[in-house]
């Protein structure tokens, strides 16, 4: 199994990743370094993706002095799905900024449990 | 009929299209061609289903000049066209009855961004129903994820953007594991069109090579549908966001998009992997044991409610755990009656959501039980939508969550021993937690008024909205009478699945 | 006696009969009285009790005091012994889930297919087309751009709409309404402390830096934006450049003069029209396409920069709508408008 790992070592380092992310998505009550965490898990995503489509030898799909072989270039379709991958990351990145950025204004912490029971004691006011 | 073939792809245009159309208008404007956007959809939802019974087997649609492993597809069988009309005709009436009271919950301002939210969460409905390709499914489920925080948050209270913030969190952890499941799944396979994939899944299964990463990847995938669609160990975020919502956004958060990630995940299940295999990985046990416990713990934890959105929203944990209890048992049957559960719930709790807000409203905004004593009366319609809908929830006869209890029963029947009597007395225990807590709010709404309380003066429901709810209250009493011919669609549909 | 008589009255039992007497009313009585039992400073006991006599007619007050109390106690709970034993339970649990999913992860990446080998699954005949014929019938020389704009439009069509709804939804949370003068409400900026009031002040070095690489910036997106079909870049790459040199200018000069040229209006409008042309020009050709038809759309000279049918138009309308949401992501969180 080592040697296995070994020779995926792209595709071990971003499990760990995703892995690392999403523990920290789910330990830290603190809101900015849950966006972190969220990052590194999608990050570690795209690390999987991009060692998946790679072939030894090969160069980026792009084509060059019109040669149109198979054995010349890598695999395109990991690449387009990375960059979709960013645009969606890029997107809700930009929206749980803009609820920490509310949330911050109004109660003045980023603990989301404190924020919780702050919301709560707000009915009783 | 031809040009029918065409109508899935038209609808979820008019969706896109409609939403950016939507963001230069006038907030009245955009709340008008939100409505006819809805309808339109509804009516080509129709004939769509309406072409699609007469066709022999599941039809691809291409989305280009490019046939199926290359290019992305769309396919239309009769269980989508059915979903899709259901769903649209839920959702139209949520719109025509839900808007006239949206200015109590969003700026007049920011009502055009809540229109194109709605819009682009339809679209996205439609095409995770219609759709034939995993990748362009994961696109859909963020644009849903982020349209559904969208309609939390229009509503702005400390409360609503704590729920939205928990909702996020939960659902992007969500797609995380469904991105890893896919691009793991693309690995072993190299395909993202689900029939090339279901195929390529067939050649793993029969040769033995890469199938600890198939497991895997079922578990990533189902995990993350299940979290998004609050099944329920996972359903933390769910009943404080729909508890806070505005009530529109309750009723579409609840009623339609959870059923669009069952719907992929019973896609993902039949077409990609095949029934069989989850059987054998033993997927399909752990969805029932999470229903069967989702299905008590929903109802007993509503019952512990004291504020009446709470506890319709854990009604609705316990009603998505009916629809993975049949989902879990593996068999035809059960997917079928979890199928008729989805819609039975799509229609009843959208409807209980809007009345419930009425009730509210003529109590003064207070939301605890003994205010609501004699809501039924100063109300008169939202009373009996209410009760109707309420009825339809406990699985009283005559009603659409009668007979999907029924069926969910039935397919229990031929299963082996233990299961079946878990089945049962899961159905008949969860039954009676049902008609203790949503009959005691009946009778209380029926109750005399407390002398003590002053109510604010009654306001009349616009006429359309009143019709609107009446409608579908109607719609709920038809799932209960006519499920006949809707349980066939259903079962051929599933023929024609795979 | 009476220690027994309140033993039975904590029972299920006579909880349950309490309910179908009296209702949720009583129920939620004693619930909140019993959360609130074990608080060692409680604030008004005895207003309380003199409240339970007036119960009929004080109800709502009644209540609301329960729910003060019941909801100090929580917080001081949460404030001292429950916070840490809860917060190390929760701790422990995540990392123990944490590490259970890495396992699995690396036990599935050990069976996966061998990394950089020719000899994968993903290597086949889907690739093979995208590939061999992609030049003959997309006519781009960037097989990606091919792929993701002509193969595989509708994924690209949904990403531009990701885009489009994210920037919606920072609009709902951020964006401070103006009141009928068209002035911001100014009890909001007040409110939400913004930055509105840090407005660069004339900074020489910045300016002049700006002034120079604010052209080259954006000319070097108009550059990515319009060879994405021959190179590396496209749409959204030179979208995001584009966005950073707007951002340069903004940051240099200050909203008032980056006001002139882009407002909320033009953001709208342009979203408008290069998310509505997107949708209509693919709409065309995935009609033609399932219909079985022809586009008539020519695909040119492989590696002119009028070539590839209509991958170069959707780059151009990809990379404004990722410009402006993009710059109107900066502008929201800066000063909440535009």
């Amino acid at each position: 199994m080592w040697q296995a790992l070994y020779d995926n070592l792209e595709q071990t380092v971003a499990v760990i990743l995703f892995g690392i992310g999403f523990t920290i998505l789910l330990l830290q009550r603190n809101l900015i370094r849950k966006i972190i965490g969220l990052n590194i898990m999608s990050t570690a995503t795209y690390l999987f993706l991009a060692s998946m489509g790679y072939i030894e030898g090969r160069k980026a799909p792009i084509v060059t002095d019109g040669v149109t072989d198979l054995a010349a270039y890598i695999n395109p379709i990991p690449a387009g799905l990375v960059l979709t991958g960013i645009v969606v990351s890029v997107s809700f990145t930009g929206i749980m900024l803009a609820l920490t950025v509310r949330l911050y204004r109004r109660y003045r912490t980023l603990d989301i449990d404190q924020i919780a029971l702050l919301a709560k004691g707000e009915d009783m006011a | 009929m031809t040009l029918a073939r065409n109508f899935p792809f038209f609808s979820i245009l008019v969706c896109l299209v409609g939403s950016v159309v939507t963001s230069v208008l006038k907030p009245r404007a955009a709340k008008a061609l939100t409505i006819i956007i809805a309808g339109v959809v509804l009516v080509l939802s129709a004939f769509t289903l309406r072409y699609a019974l007469a066709l022999e087997s599941a039809e691809p649609f291409m989305m280009g000049h490019f046939p199926a492993p290359w290019g992305n597809e769309l396919r239309i069988g009769r269980l989508e066209a059915l979903m899709a009309t259901g769903i649209s005709a839920v959702l139209f009436i949520t719109l025509v009855a839900g808007f006239y009271h949206m200015p109590a919950f969003v700026s007049e301002k920011k009502l055009g961004l809540y229109c194109i939210m709605v819009d682009l969460a339809m679209c996205a409905i439609l095409v995770m129903l219609y759709t034939n390709d995993l990748f362009t499914a994961y696109v859909f489920i963020e644009i849903m994820t982020i349209a559904s925080c969208a309609l939390v948050i229009v509503r702005q209270n400390g409360h609503t953007l704590v729920a939205a913030t928990r909702y996020m969190i939960m659902n992007l952890l969500a797609s995380g594991l469904v991105l890893l499941g896919i691009s793991m799944l693309y690995g072993i396979t190299g395909h993202l069109l689900m029939e090339p994939l279901g195929r390529a899944v067939r050649h793993i299964v029969e040769t033995g090579q890469y199938m600890e990463p198939l497991t895997v990847v079922i578990a990533l995938i189902t995990a993350g549908l299940a979290i998004k669609s609050a099944m329920f160990p996972f359903h933390a975020w769910a009943p404080d966001t729909y508890a806070f919502a505005p009530p529109m956004s309750s009723a579409i958060l609840s009623g339609l998009i959870g059923k669009a990630y069952i719907f992929l995940l019973i896609k993902f299940f039949y077409r990609v992997i095949g029934l069989d295999v989850i059987v054998g990985t033993n997927v399909d046990s752990v969805l029932f044991v999470c229903g069967v416990s989702g299905m008590l713990m929903g109802s007993v934890l509503a019952i512990s409610q004291r504020d009446i959105r709470r506890m319709v929203a854990y009604s609705s944990v316990s009603q998505i755990g009916y629809i993975y209890m049949g989902l879990g048992m593996g068999t035809e049957a059960g997917v079928a009656a979890a199928l008729f559960q989805m819609l039975a719930h799509a229609a009843a709790k959208s409807l209980l959501f809007l009345s419930t807000n009425e009730l509210v409203s003529v109590s003064g905004d207070r939301k605890r039980f003994h205010y609501l004593h004699g809501a039924g009366y100063r109300n008169p319609v939202a009373g009996v939508v209410f009760t109707v809908s309420a009825m339809s929830l406990v699985g009283i006869p005559f009603t659409g969550g009668f007979i999907a209890k029924l069926n969910l029963a039935t397919a229990g029947m031929p299963m082996g021993g233990w299961m079946r009597a878990l089945v049962l007395i899961a159905l008949a225990i969860s039954t009676l937690l049902n008609a203790v807590y949503y009959l005691h709010t009946v009778v209380s709404l029926y109750r005399r008024a407390p002398a003590e309380i002053d109510y604010p003066p009654s306001h009349r429901v616009p006429r359309h909205a009143a019709a609107a709810l009446v409608i579908s209250m109607l719609l709920t009493v038809y799932l209960g009478l006519g499920s006949g011919p809707i349980m066939r669609v259903i079962e051929a549909g599933l023929k024609m699945f795979a | 006696m009476s220690k027994r008589r309140s033993d039975w009255e904590q029972r299920p039992q006579a909880r349950f009969l309490r309910w179908m007497r009296d209702g949720y009313g009583a129920l939620d009585d004693q619930i909140t009285t019993s959360i609130s039992q074990p608080a060692a400073p409680r604030p008004d006991q005895e207003a309380m009790e003199a409240h339970d006599i007036l119960v009929g007619t004080h109800r709502h007050e009644r209540e609301l005091a329960l729910d003060r109390l019941a909801h100090y106690d929580l917080q001081n709970w949460a404030n001292t012994r429950g916070r840490k034993v809860l917060g190390r339970l929760y701790a422990v649990l995540a990392l123990l889930l944490g590490l259970i999913l890495i396992y699995f992860l690396l036990n599935t990446v050990a069976f996966m297919p061998r990394f950089a080998s020719a000899d994968v699954p993903a290597n086949n005949e889907v690739i093979a087309r995208y590939v061999e014929k992609g030049l003959e019938e997309t006519g781009a020389i960037n097989i990606v751009a091919g792929m993701i704009l002509d193969y595989r439009a509708f994924d690209t069509l949904g990403e531009s709409t990701v885009l489009f709804v994210a920037a919606c939804a920072v609009l709902i949370l951020l964006r401070i309404d103006l009141d009928d003068h068209g002035q911001p409400m100014q009890q909001l900026i007040a409110e939400e402390s913004d930055d509105r009031h840090y407005e660069p002040k004339n900074d020489r070095i910045l300016q002049g830096s700006a002034m120079v690489l604010t052209p080259i910036i954006l000319l070097f997106g108009i550059y990515v934006l319009f060879n994405g079909h021959l190179g590396p870049g496209g749409g959204f790459s030179g979208g995001a450049i584009l966005s950073s040199g707007l951002i340069l200018y903004l940051n240099a000069f200050g909203f008032q003069k980056a006001g002139r040229f882009f407002t909320y209006k033009i953001f709208m409008w342009v979203s408008f029209f290069s998310l509505g042309f997107y949708g209509v020009a693919k709409a065309y050709s995935f009609y033609m396409g399932a219909n079985g038809l022809h586009s008539g759309i020519p695909l040119g000279t492989p590696g002119a920069i009028l070539s590839s049918g209509l991958i170069m138009p959707l780059n151009i309308a990809v990379g404004l709508v990722v410009a402006c949401t993009m710059y109107i992501f900066y502008a929201l969180f800066r000063k909440g408008g535009l």
